[in-house]
């Protein structure tokens, strides 16, 4: 039995290969070491990006631990909402949509509108007690604001309110479940 | 002991490809790791909890030191 050549595709001698590849030989091993070399290196390079990510989360978080609150801002009267009702309002910048809700006791409770699973605006369903997503059919408590059915897995941001005066202030952003 | 490498012979590009593979398979774990590590921090750190990402952040970075010495060590096989 002939040995294999490692140097070409087929491992038969190079006298038995065709011309053309007698005219351009391309040394197999060599080349498929220097392919994988190479894809070690995309690889450092991914790991590098992974890791950048990671640094980026950290100074995100730094940055929003280190933001002092913005100032009570005033979203609504007590008359704007009757009991069952809702109103949209943006809070704490002009890119985060909320939802005041009144419930049916008279209490007001103030959640972030974007759905957590892919950002869709969710519906309140007061009268079930409820905040639907209507994409993907998940659903939030109205009182906690914890997801109780469908795919998503956070809370919705809770807006801490301040009621006087006749009027509702919006004072915090709680992202964390109590 | 009789396959080893005496001292002053260069490695054959066999030899060199069984390294790149063995360091190749370690990448491939570190990165999936990685991404694995990137995916659990943006879940709980965009629910609130800001407590797992200096050490998430500390351990990709170790991650990437690995790799980054594994590569080092690839090209100084040539």
């Amino acid at each position: 039995m002939t040995e294999r050549s490692p140097r070409t595709p087929d491992g038969r001698p190079a006298a038995e290969q065709p011309r053309w590849r007698r005219d351009f030989p391309i040394d197999v091993e060599e080349d498929a070491y220097v392919a994988r070399r190479d894809f070690a290196k995309y690889l450092v390079l991914v790991s590098g990006a992974f890791a950048s990510g990671q640094v980026w989360l950290l100074v995100r978080s730094l940055l929003r631990r280190s933001a002092p609150p913005g100032p009570p801002r005033l979203v609504a009267s007590v008359d704007d909402v009757p009991p069952g009702g809702a109103l949209s309002f943006r809070y704490p910048t002009e890119h985060d949509p909320c939802l005041l809700i009144r419930r049916h006791d008279g209490a007001f409770v103030a959640y972030g509108s974007q759905c957590t699973h892919l950002m869709c605006a969710v519906i309140p369903d007061v009268a079930a007690g409820q905040l639907r997503c209507p994409c993907h059919n998940g659903s939030f408590d109205l009182a906690t604001g914890q997801p109780t059915a469908g795919p998503p897995r956070r809370r919705l941001p809770r807006i801490d309110l301040d009621v006087r005066d006749g009027g509702i202030y919006a004072t915090r952003v709680r992202l964390e479940a109590e | 002991m009789s396959g080893r490498r005496p001292p002053g012979r260069a490695r054959s590009t066999g030899e060199k490809a069984t390294i790149v593979y063995g360091i190749l398979g370690v990448l491939l774990v570190l990165i999936v790791m990685q991404l694995w590590l990137l995916t659990a921090t943006t879940n709980a750190w965009l629910g609130g909890d800001d407590s797992v990402v200096i050490p998430a952040a500390l351990a990709s970075v170790a991650c990437l030191g690995l790799n980054a010495g594994l590569l080092f060590y690839l090209f100084r096989l040539e």
